[in-house]
């Protein structure tokens, strides 16, 4: 049966299925919830969700509209505190970081803070939250994200949490630790990851709906194409329903 | 500030004696929150956070205040659309997380009527406030280094002397006033928490001034029953203030829920300036206090909703989806 779907739940879909089972995701706002949420009810059931206001696996029902509210301690192993969490993640424990981004480069540096002169921003952004942390401490740091051309830029206006900086290597010549950072990038267009030896970006998949054109022409930088692309199956109808369940209002994924 | 420096602050001025300091928002702003000072307000921003009290500075036209957004959201958007805030050190602010960009506060930032004096990120904002609640200078972490947010802060970044790996050292973060919203609390101050304590455990050591605005006050064998959810001890506190949904339009877990109609309606009318200030005439400047403005928000029907929604016996409504 062929259904309809949106580009928002084709790229939830597809950051769902990059979460494995018995593993700790540390989850910011938004999509990257709903994603966790999906691959918690049909592909790995003993994923662990941890937000940083101090919800540690709570049984999420429903979307949250913030990650320090009563959903994020419902029915939890642990209401705890932002030290206790980001000490966790310090420590080694956080498997995944899952972020949202408003701007990201070829070495997957994330801004959040301001679009413009960080003195007088032409846009002024939240700042970090906990997304630094979560970039600088998870094992393997997923963003998901839309995509053009004034967001995949050749340089961010302002670094606020860390991917490969300048290149191989630099993170832990700043005192990160070793062998994290940005592991995949979900948009629109398809999935990316990091080429090993350079840390560039590099295309891994795309969409039945999108192509090759779509992923160059909607990103200021050159990204890596390799011989072999996959090509992703659209959200199943499990999926979609969760999706629906989850967000019933319609906040991220928009209602038919 | 020097840990020293802070040791004798202590001794001087905080008061270890069982004497009731239960007051009311008025007279707790009155004493504590000046023009200048630099405040950090407990909970998430609108979540557990002590609406109450940012109402009265407002009301009492409290200037110049230099703000910790250590994920603020709500509490400074109000300050900053009511003129009080001139400063602020951001880990997370002018947002209102899944809702979107908070207009009041972007439009304050990119016309430069607020500063923004620093950035950091939320853990490196929760270890100033602890190496601050344990009376050391600085805290070494693992976070920010390699990244603008590290140029904008007052971190500094040397040489580990056991390992000789480099590692951030995180300044400690003392502010003349701490608010908290609790649960309960008893007269004197000694606080229960129930659920995540987000920063508030190290905010209360850290801050030289702790006004505790609490939903019930109750007696001192209430918490002698269930020590163990004693966040705060009294000989922290300087101020306890009883109000009821005083962090309503926020959620307080296990009692109330965000109530998003309010949220819709501030947003909405802070895309202007004259909707600003139609705003805070109805909800601030036009009502004697709090319980005048639970009144207008909608009073018992609307309390008794959000506490509905709060044991999810009905579905929230979002009224500000697009």
């Amino acid at each position: 049966m062929l259904t309809t779907y949106s580009p928002v739940e084709m790229m939830v879909a597809a950051a769902a299925r990059i979460l494995e089972d018995k593993k700790i995701v540390f989850v910011g706002t938004g999509m990257p919830i709903i994603a966790s949420i999906v691959a918690k009810r049909l592909y790995c059931p003993n994923l662990l969700i941890i937000f940083e206001a101090g919800g540690i696996d709570p049984l999420l029902d429903r979307l949250t509209v913030s990650v320090g509210s009563s959903y994020t301690i419902d029915r939890a192993i642990m209401a705890t505190s932002m030290d206790y969490v980001m000490s966790l993640a310090q420590r080694g424990y956080i498997d995944y970081g899952f972020l949202g981004a408003a701007q990201i480069d070829r070495y997957g540096n994330i801004n959040t803070t301001v679009i413009g002169d960080w003195r007088r921003p032409k846009v002024r952004l939240p700042g970090s939250g906990g997304a630094n942390d979560v970039g600088s401490l998870s094992w393997k740091t997923i963003t998901i994200m839309r995509q053009d051309k004034l967001r995949f830029v050749d340089r961010v206006d302002y670094v606020t949490t860390p991917g490969y900086l300048n290149g191989p290597g630099s993170r832990e010549r700043t005192g990160l630790p070793i062998n994290t950072g940005p592991y995949r990038v979900v948009t629109q267009i398809g999935v990316y990851g990091f080429h090993p030896e350079t840390k560039e970006m590099m295309l891994l998949a795309l969409y039945p709906n999108t192509t090759l054109k779509d992923v160059q022409e909607n990103s200021s930088f050159k990204i890596i194409v390799p011989e072999k692309v996959e090509v992703l199956d659209p959200p199943t109808i499990e999926e979609l329903k969760v999706m629906r369940e989850i967000d019933p209002a319609g906040i991220i994924i928009p209602r038919r | 500030m020097d840990p020293d420096e802070a040791r004798e602050w202590v001794r001087k001025n905080k008061q270890r004696e069982y004497i009731s300091k239960l007051m009311s928002p008025s007279e707790a702003v009155q004493k504590f929150i000046k023009d200048g000072s630099y405040v950090a307000f407990g909970g998430f921003g609108h979540v557990r956070v002590s609406i109450v009290i940012i109402h009265e500075i407002i009301r009492q036209n409290v200037k110049n205040l230099i703000y910790a957004a250590k994920t603020a959201v709500h509490d400074i958007d109000l300050l900053i659309a009511a003129g009080c805030v001139s400063r602020v050190e951001v880990a997370y602010a002018f947002g209102h997380e899944l809702r979107g960009l908070s207009p009041a506060g972007r439009r304050a930032v990119e016309t430069g009527e607020v500063e923004v004096v620093s950035e950091w990120s939320n853990a490196a904002f929760e270890w100033r406030f602890k190496a601050a609640a344990m009376g050391l200078p600085f805290l070494p972490a693992r976070v920010i280094a390699g990244t603008d947010t590290f140029k904008k802060s007052s971190s500094k970044i040397i040489r580990d002397p056991f390992s000789n790996k480099p590692i951030v050292l995180i300044p400690a973060c003392y502010p003349d006033v701490a608010v908290i919203h609790v649960h309960r609390a008893d007269i004197y101050g000694n606080a229960q928490i129930l659920g995540h304590t987000i920063m508030d455990f190290e905010l209360a050591r850290a801050a030289k001034r702790l006004i505790i605005t609490t939903e019930e006050v109750v007696p001192t064998e209430e918490i002698r029953r269930q020590p163990y959810q004693t966040t705060i001890p009294f000989f922290l506190v300087d101020a306890v203030v009883e109000q009821p949904f005083g962090s309503h339009p926020g959620n307080m877990p296990y009692i109330y829920a965000f109530d998003e109609e309010h949220f819709a309606e501030y947003l909405s009318l802070t895309k202007t300036r004259e909707g600003t200030l139609q705003y805070l005439q109805k909800y601030i400047y036009g009502v004697e206090d709090f319980w005048g403005y639970l009144e207008r928000i909608g009073g018992y029907r609307k309390l008794k909703y959000l506490m509905d929604l709060e044991k999810k016996r009905t579905e929230p409504i979002y009224p500000w989806v697009e």
